[in-house]
C-alpha cells in the first residue's frame, strides 16, 4: 500500500489538520511504511469471525432517565478560548 | 526515606518517626534537585502537595487511615487534576486547566495520596520512548542518552530515580510495562475496564486503562487497590468487586503452571534478555511453579491490528481538539474551516499527526471493512488464543520488550520499528487482559523486565507471583549511580 503525496492532502483535509506542504513527502512515505506493514492482516481469513467490540463481551449498561449533572457552564467555559454571554465565539460562519 | 517501601513508610508515618510533610518534602526536594537531569515532570504542585501532606499528618494522627495516606506520587499529566495543567504532554493542551478531578485522581486524594505533580508522556500518550512529547524527552536514569520508554516515560523514570515512590500510568499498547521494565521498575496494566477512565484523556476508548508504577509488587498493590473499581461515570467500568491484593501477595505457589509462548522468544528478542528471562523462569521453578511451552499462534498480527484500531480511535478521539472549546486556538483565524485546521496543525505534534492520518483513512469511505473491521475481527483471534492458552496454564511469561532501553533518536524516524518495540506488549491489551513487567535483571547495565500476562481479574496472582519473585531476588531494589 503505498500513498502519494496528494493522498495525503486530501487525508489532511478529511482530518482538518494543518500539515506543512514540505512535510508531504515524508508524511507519504511514512504513512506508506505503516500502511504497508498493516497490509499483514490482509493474509489471514477472517470469514465468519465476529469482529470483537469489548474483551469482555459487555453491552453498553442502561440508566434511568434521570438529571444526574448540575450545569457547569461557567466553569467549562473558563478554559476555552473565547466565549461571551455563555457562548464560544468562532470566527463569522455565514456571510 | 527514597529507599523505603510504601509498608515502611506507613509504619513510619504511624509511629511518628516522620511525618508526611517531611516525606513529601523530602521528595520535593529530590525532584528539584535531581529532575533536571531526566525531564521526568511537566508540572510540580508543591503547594498544594504540603497543604494535602499537613491534612494527612492530622487524618493519620485520628487513626483509621489507608496504607496510602500521606504517602507521595507522581500523577501521569493524562488524568484530569481540577485546577492543573492537564497537557497530555502536547502544545494543544499546554493552557489547559481541567475543570474537573479525574476518577483515579479523586480516589487517590479521598485516600489521602499526596500528589508532587504531573509527569512528562509521550504525545497524547502515542509513542514508546517519550519522544514525541511537547516538553521535551524524558531520559533513563541508568543512562542518560537512553530513552525510558513510553509513554508513560516520566512516570517510570521518576520512581526508578526514586523521586517518588509510586506514579500513575496508563497503558493502551504497553505504555506501564514497556518504559517499567526500560527503568528496571515494577508496573502493571489492569484487566480493561477493572479502572476507571473517566477523566483520563482518550487515546485509543477500547485498550486504555490506567495502573500503579512503583519500585515493588507490594508497593504497586496499595495503589492498585486505591484505584480500582466500579465507576458508574465509565461506560466501560466492570461491575464486580475488587479483589483484596495484599492478603495474597505471599500465596504460595506450588503447583504454579506458567506457560511460555513460543512466539514470544523468537526472532527479534536480544539473546541477553532471552538469557535473563530463562534466569528468572528457573527462580519460579524453585518456588514451586512449573514451565510448559504454549502458542499464541496469531501473535504477529497484534502490532497491525493494533496499529488500525488505536489510530481509528485516536482520530475519532482527538476531534474533540478543535480550538473551540478548550486548548490551543492559532492566532488570527481566517474562517473556522482555518481555525480548525491551523489549531490542529499547530497544536498536535508529528506522530499524533501520522496517527490521526492513519486512522482517518482506515475509517474513511470505501476502507472500513478492509482496515478497521478486519482489525477487530484478528483482534477476537488474539482474544482466542489467550483463552486457549489459559485453558492449559495459570499465567504466561516471556520478555516486556525485545531489547533494553535504546538510544535517544534512535527509531524517531522509523515509526514502524519504534511500534515494534511493543511487540510483546501489543496483544495484552487487544485481549483486554492484565499484565505486568518486573525487573528480572540487566544487560549491558541496563534494567530490562519479564512480562507475566495473567487471566480476567487475575491481578491478585499477578502480584502475588512478582511479589514472591521479589523476595528471592534483589533486581528491583537496584538503584541507577547518582539518584
Amino acid at each position: 500500500m503505498s500513498l502519494d503525496t496528494d493522498a495525503v492532502k486530501k487525508i489532511a483535509h478529511l482530518a482538518r489538520l494543518g500539515v506543512d506542504p514540505g512535510e508531504y513527502e515524508n508524511y507519504a512515505r511514512n504513512l506508506s511504511d505503516i500502511l504497508s506493514f498493516v497490509e499483514q492482516l490482509k493474509a489471514v481469513d477472517t470469514t465468519g469471525i465476529e469482529p470483537m467490540a469489548h474483551p469482555l463481551e459487555s453491552s453498553q449498561r442502561l440508566r434511568s432517565d434521570e438529571v444526574t449533572e448540575t450545569n457547569q457552564r461557567e466553569q467549562f467555559q473558563a478554559v476555552a478560548p473565547k466565549v461571551e454571554a455563555g457562548l464560544y465565539l468562532v470566527p463569522k460562519v455565514i456571510e | 526515606m527514597h529507599q523505603m517501601t510504601i509498608a515502611e513508610l506507613a509504619a513510619g508515618l504511624r509511629a511518628g518517626t516522620f511525618s508526611s510533610e517531611e516525606l513529601t518534602r523530602s521528595c520535593l526536594e529530590r525532584i528539584s534537585r535531581l529532575d533536571p537531569q531526566l525531564n521526568s515532570v511537566i508540572t510540580v504542585t508543591s503547594d498544594s502537595a504540603m497543604a494535602a501532606a499537613r491534612q494527612a499528618d492530622t487524618r493519620l494522627r485520628q487513626g483509621d487511615a489507608p496504607l496510602i495516606t500521606g504517602i507521595p506520587f507522581l500523577h501521569k499529566d493524562i488524568f484530569c487534576t481540577e485546577g492543573v495543567r492537564t497537557s497530555c504532554g502536547s502544545r494543544m493542551l499546554d493552557n489547559f486547566q481541567a475543570p474537573y478531578d479525574a476518577t483515579v485522581t479523586t480516589r487517590l486524594k479521598d485516600a489521602g495520596a499526596i500528589m508532587l505533580g504531573k509527569t512528562n508522556m509521550d504525545e497524547f500518550a502515542m509513542g514508546s520512548s517519550n519522544e514525541t512529547s511537547f516538553y521535551g524527552p524524558v531520559r533513563n536514569p541508568w543512562d542518560l542518552d537512553r530513552v525510558p520508554g513510553g509513554s508513560s516515560g516520566g512516570s517510570a523514570a521518576a520512581v526508578a530515580a526514586r523521586l517518588a515512590p509510586l506514579a500513575t500510568g496508563t497503558d493502551t499498547g504497553g505504555s506501564i510495562r514497556q518504559p517499567a521494565a526500560l527503568c528496571g521498575i515494577t508496573g502493571l496494566k489492569p484487566t480493561y475496564g477493572r479502572v476507571s477512565r473517566y477523566g483520563m484523556i482518550a487515546f485509543a476508548s477500547s485498550l486504555d486503562q490506567a495502573g500503579p508504577l512503583a519500585t515493588s509488587a507490594a508497593d504497586a498493590a496499595v495503589m492498585l487497590q486505591t484505584i480500582s473499581g466500579f465507576d458508574p461515570r465509565d461506560s466501560t467500568s466492570i461491575e464486580r468487586p475488587v479483589d483484596d491484593y495484599l492478603p495474597q501477595l505471599d500465596n504460595d505457589l506450588s503447583g504454579l503452571r506458567i506457560g511460555l509462548p513460543k512466539e514470544y522468544f523468537g526472532e527479534g528478542l536480544d539473546p541477553q534478555v532471552a538469557a535473563a528471562i530463562e534466569a528468572a523462569l528457573d527462580e519460579f521453578k524453585k518456588l514451586g511453579a512449573s514451565v510448559h511451552d504454549i502458542s499464541l499462534p496469531n501473535s504477529q498480527l497484534s502490532v497491525p491490528a493494533y496499529y488500525v484500531v488505536a489510530p481509528a480511535e485516536c482520530s475519532s478521539n482527538l476531534s474533540r481538539m478543535d480550538g473551540v472549546r478548550f486548548g490551543y486556538r492559532c492566532e488570527n483565524p481566517k474562517d473556522l474551516q482555518d481555525l480548525y485546521v491551523r489549531s490542529r496543525g499547530e497544536g498536535f505534534g508529528p506522530e499524533v499527526k501520522r496517527r490521526i492520518m492513519i486512522g482517518t483513512y482506515a475509517l474513511s469511505a470505501g476502507y472500513y471493512d478492509a482496515y478497521y473491521l478486519k482489525a477487530q475481527q484478528a483482534r477476537r483471534l488474539i482474544r482466542d488464543d489467550f483463552v486457549s492458552a489459559f485453558k492449559q496454564v495459570d499465567v504466561i511469561m516471556g520478555p516486556t520488550a525485545p531489547s533494553t532501553a535504546f538510544r535517544l533518536g534512535e527509531k524517531s524516524d522509523d515509526p514502524v520499528s519504534m511500534y515494534l518495540s511493543d511487540i510483546y506488549t501489543i496483544a495484552v491489551n487487544l485481549a483486554g487482559l492484565p499484565g505486568m513487567s518486573i525487573p528480572a535483571g540487566f544487560a549491558n547495565g541496563l534494567p530490562l523486565g519479564l512480562q507475566l500476562i495473567g487471566n480476567y481479574f487475575e491481578e491478585g496472582r499477578l502480584l502475588n507471583l512478582a511479589h514472591r519473585y521479589q523476595q528471592v531476588s534483589d533486581w528491583h531494589t537496584r538503584m541507577p549511580d547518582n539518584f
